[in-house]
Parts: C-alpha cells; structure tokens; sequence
C-alpha cells in the first residue's frame, strides 16, 4: 500500500451512478477483463480504450450511486483505474470499494482544483494527492481506523476468517 | 437518551443492550440475500477466499429474478452456477422460474423477513424490509459472501432522519408519491449513509404494499435503511405469513434524531420524477402533454397486487394508446395468480397491455421491453439513469401506478383525473380501525 499511483485524471460531476459506470446490460458476465471494457461505456463508450493503466478518476459528490452491483468496483480497476478520488461516496459503493481492493479516496478539495488530463501521483499510505501539472499537492481524509484494520487484514473474507478463527 | 427503532434492532443484532450513531458493530444476520446478477461473483469470492460452509442453509435465500426467465446464454450460466452452489449447500430458500418472483415482493411475502430482523442483501432496494419493521439493507456480492460464510455482518450505525407525514392523502396519492416527494425534497444523496424513518398519520394510514414501495427507494436518497414503525397493519401483513417469531421495536419518545422533515400529507401532488435523477420531481399533472413510447407497470417498487389493482381501476373500459407498449408486471407467481382472480388480466388484455412472467427485465433494461435510442417511457420502478431501460438516449419517467396507467391511456404522461377518471375511493388499509 505504500506505493504511489501515478496517472491521468479523468474527471466527471456528481451522482454518477453505477448503470453509468458499468451498464446493467454487461451485468450477465462477471470478470474484470469482461466488464472493464465496459467500463463508463454510458458516460463515453470510448472510455476504456482512452484510459490507460494507472489513470485516476477524479469524481464529485455521491460516486456510485444507485445499484449494489459490485461489478461497478470491478469495471474500474479492469479498465485499468488505479483510484477513484470524490467528495464522497454512495454508501454501497464504498463498501464494495474496499471489498473488491480498488483504493477510494475523499477530498473535496483536490476534486474542486484537479483539471481532466492532469497528471496525479497519489500517496495512499499517506493520503497525499499531488497534481503533478500544477504543483500542488492536497490531503485526502484519513481512513477510519476500522476499514484500515479491514484493509490491513487483507479485505473483508481474510478479516472475517481471521475472526472466526479466533473465536 | 432512549434510542430508535433502528438503533434497538442494530443492538439486539449486536448482543448490546445499546448502541450509538457511529458505533461500529458486528451482527447476527437472520437472513442473507442474492439474485441472480450478484450471486455468482458472491460465489466465486467465497470459493476463492477457502470457505467450504456456510453458516445456515436456512437463513440465506438465493432468488433469480434479474434477468429470468434467462434472457441470454450468459444469464442462464450465472443462475446455473448458483443453483448448482444451492444443491452444494443444501441452501433452502432457492426458487427457480414458476416458482419465484421478484426478490423485495418474494421475500415478504413468503414470510421470509419479518418484524426485528437484520437482513442483508446482495441488491441495493433490500431496504424494502424496513416497511416490516425489520433492519435490511443493501451491500455487494463479497459482502454476501461473507454474510453466507459467516452470518455476521459489520455495520456503522447510521443516525436516522425522520421524515413525517401527517393528514389525509390527496386523491390517488400512494406511496410511490410521498417517497418521490421525499427524495425531491432532499435529493439522492441527501439521506447519504442515514436510517430513513417514515412517521406520522399518512403513513400509518397506508397499506403494507404502499409502505413497502416507500422503504424501497431510501436508497434513492442515498439511504441505508428505510424504516416503518410496526403496528396493527404490520401484525395482520405478518399473519400466518412471517415464519420467524416478530420483534417489535418502536423509537422511543427521547430519542435523537440528527434531522427531522414534518410535511402536510395534503402538500404532496401525484410526483414523477424526469430523467435522470429520481430527485428530479416534477407535479404530474403539470408534465400533462409529454409523449411516450412505452409504460412500464411492475418491479419490487410497484409490482404487488394493490399496484395491480389501482392501474386496472384506471385502464377498465379504456384502450392503451395505440403509439404506446404497456408492460405489466406482477412481481411474483402469488401476485400473478391473485391478479388473475381478481379478473385484473381481463381489464388489461382489453384494454391491449401485455402482461408478463414475474422478472425485473425492463427496470434495469434487462429484456422484456428495453427501450430504443429515443425513446420515452412512463415506468413504475425506481431509477431513471441515463441508460437504465435501454439506449442512452432513451427517458424513464418514474411514476406510481395511477400516473402510468393513466399514462399509457393519454398516450403522453397524465394524471387520472386529466384522462376523465373520477375521484379515487381511499380505503383503509386491512387492520387499520377508522
């Protein structure tokens, strides 16, 4: 988790939602090299084409709204997102995040001044968002401890078998 | 201070005697959910993750209703791998097509949730439950996986909102109405991460479908739950039904709310919500004129008998517009078989709608009646995103049943009373006294 992400930002407002991000039509296959090519398919049916590995979506409020498809979280790291940064996250979504290992990050303030195209390296260890193309750089809101323990444990299945184990 | 409904059931799930907004717990789970398009990436990370158990072949309840009757090849290899996980498991609570319906319909009606329970599903309308009382929402296909492995779940207790509604409803008003009001008024995240608690007379004037409707779109607002105090409607819905023995929980008087909505139940007109939000509203009868393709009449939103009925009530003796396609959807077998006892199909037939097998199919443009680049559809389900029933291009209207069917009458979106249809009788719901 130490390793910085470097990519492109592509950048999208508020409320996209999941039938945005992978549409339910792609929702009868289920892997990430399936879904990634439809990934944003409704938003820019070029999108998984245009992306290369290690871009950075950079969205507004509410990202991931709508359904609980965790084939939302799958499309974007198949297409090769390496974060999603928002101003906040619809609260399935964030969960299945998590689940699925795609790092998400909260900061309004970078969302307000990254531009689409930019260049972003990003910190997840130390939550820094740095805008190569403009120098600067911000700081996303710290995990809550608890998804950090779910993260440190591997994602949710190795925490839930660590805990049962030691039940 | 005393505590909500939700926080009591949350610390019932979590063996506390309470528990605060914030509080991270973990909870027994008395029922765990899937469909058809999450289960199968359920399956394959509880395979990959080396569980070989799960917790309870009976509290788990697996129900292909996305895209059954299977729409493609591909769809039948998603429920075929889940049946073959059920026959693995012995897991009770699979229906297969004849048998099943849709899930948030199924489920209550088969009493496999009741009043007090925590369930979780693999389907973000799971909130539905909270018309019964119960604690239910919804989470991905790793986190059913868990839940099927392990039966617990963890959950950051949400604050909850209250959102009031109180006197007598305007005429056709139901419930579909007062959530999209609802979510007009406080926008699709403006419930984010929040216990979405509907009170006051007007709701508690309302059937167990209406009720059922309104808990399904917290979601909409961005909810994690939705929730209706349960009362006598509640304990005749549950009946010789829930199969589980029913937890009554109430708020108490001193508990804390972090916000609270007190509306006029009088103040809420027949809503529609345009494209693309479901928080985009609009008054019906001020949309009067709009020209559509297609009305949608079905889904866990709207799908139950009582919808049925009042879209019958309208299209008796009337035509669907000849430019119009009418879809009805009667969301389970029981539902289906109650329609057509009720002559319901007759009025459809004659008045030329299609009635089909119970799916979700066109709610998440699935099959049964995807929408073409341009085209406009009145439809009683819960989300009009770009592209939900089809091509990018095309609009869903979200509406109640009323509005739809007058809809697919006028042939362009219409309340009843702007296609000739009389007042509506408002009954009360079976075990309410006057």
């Amino acid at each position: 988790m130490s390793d910085v992400l470097k990519g492109k930002a592509w950048t999208f407002g508020r409320d996209i939602d999941t039938d945005l991000i992978i549409p339910a039509r792609y929702l009868n296959m289920k892997t990430a090299e399936e879904l990634g090519a439809y990934c944003m398919y409704d938003a820019d049916p070029e999108f998984s084409k245009k992306v290369n590995p290690g871009d950075i979506v950079v969205a507004k409020e509410n990202f991931g709204c709508g359904s609980s498809r965790e084939h939302a979280p799958i499309a974007l790291k198949g297409a090769g997102v390496s974060v999603v940064i928002a101003k906040s996250f619809a609260r399935i979504f964030y969960r299945n995040a998590f689940n699925t290992g795609l790092p998400i990050l909260v900061a309004p303030d970078a969302v307000d001044a990254i531009k689409e195209g930019d260049e972003l390296e990003v910190d997840l260890a130390s939550g820094e968002i740095k805008d190569v193309t403009t120098g600067v750089t911000y700081k996303a809101e710290p995990l809550p401890p608890f998804m950090r323990e779910l993260v440190e444990a591997g994602g949710l299945l190795p925490y839930l078998k660590k805990r049962g184990a030691a039940k | 201070m005393g505590m909500t409904m939700t926080e009591k059931i949350l610390a019932r799930a979590a063996g506390k005697d309470s528990v605060a907004p914030g509080d991270l717990i973990m909870a027994q789970l008395d029922l765990c959910l899937g469909n058809d398009v999450t289960t199968g990436v359920a399956i394959d990370e509880f395979e990959k993750a080396g569980f070989t158990e799960v917790f309870d072949p009976k509290k788990i309840a697996l129900i292909p209703d996305h895209f059954t009757p299977n729409k493609d090849i591909k769809s039948a290899g998603l429920v075929k791998q889940m049946r073959q996980f059920v026959r693995d498991h012995g897991i009770v609570h699979y229906y297969d097509v004849g048998r099943v319906g849709v899930e948030h319909a199924f489920l209550p009606e088969q009493g496999l949730v009741g009043p007090g329970d925590v369930v979780l599903g693999a389907d973000s309308h799971t909130c539905t439950y909270g018309a019964l009382g119960a604690f239910s929402t919804g989470v991905g296909s790793t986190d059913l996986a868990g839940a099927m492995a392990t039966g617990v779940a963890w959950f950051r207790v949400p604050e909850t909102h209250l959102f009031s509604f109180e006197g007598a409803l305007n005429p056709y008003v139901t419930g579909k109405d007062l959530v999209l009001f609802t979510i007009g008024q406080i926008g699709v995240d403006g419930a984010l991460y929040k216990a979405m608690e509907f009170a006051g007379s007007a709701i508690r004037d309302l059937s167990m479908d209406a009720r059922m409707t309104i808990c399904n779109m917290a979601i909409e607002a961005g909810g994690k739950s939705g929730i209706i105090a349960p009362d006598e409607v509640t304990k005749k819905y549950i009946e010789g039904r829930y199969k589980g023995t029913p937890r009554y929980y109430t708020s108490d008087p001193d508990c804390w709310y972090e916000k609270e909505y007190h509306w006029n139940a009088a103040d809420v007109p027949l809503m529609v919500a345009k494209p693309h939000l479901p928080s985009n509203t609009q008054a019906a009868a001020e949309l009067n004129g709009i020209g559509i393709d297609q009305v949608v009449i079905g889904s866990c939103t709207n799908g139950r008998i009582e919808d049925l009925r009042q879209a019958a009530e309208v299209l008796k003796g009337r035509k669907v517009h000849k430019d119009v396609r009418c879809i009805v959807i009667p969301a389970t077998q029981a539902i289906w078989q109650q329609a057509n006892d009720e002559g319901l199909f007759d009025i459809f037939i004659a008045a030329e709608a299609a009635v089909s097998a119970p799916t979700c199919g066109p709610c998440l443009g699935g099959h049964m009646g995807v929408l073409a680049a341009g085209e406009r559809a009145v439809a009683t389900t819960n989300r009009n995103f770009v592209g939900r029933m089809g091509d990018t291009s095309s609009e869903v209207y979200l509406a109640g049943p009323y509005v739809a069917a007058a809809s697919a009458v006028a042939g362009h979106i219409a309340t009843p009373e702007q296609i000739g249809h009389g007042a509506a009788p408002s009954p009360l719901p079976e075990g309410r006294e006057p």
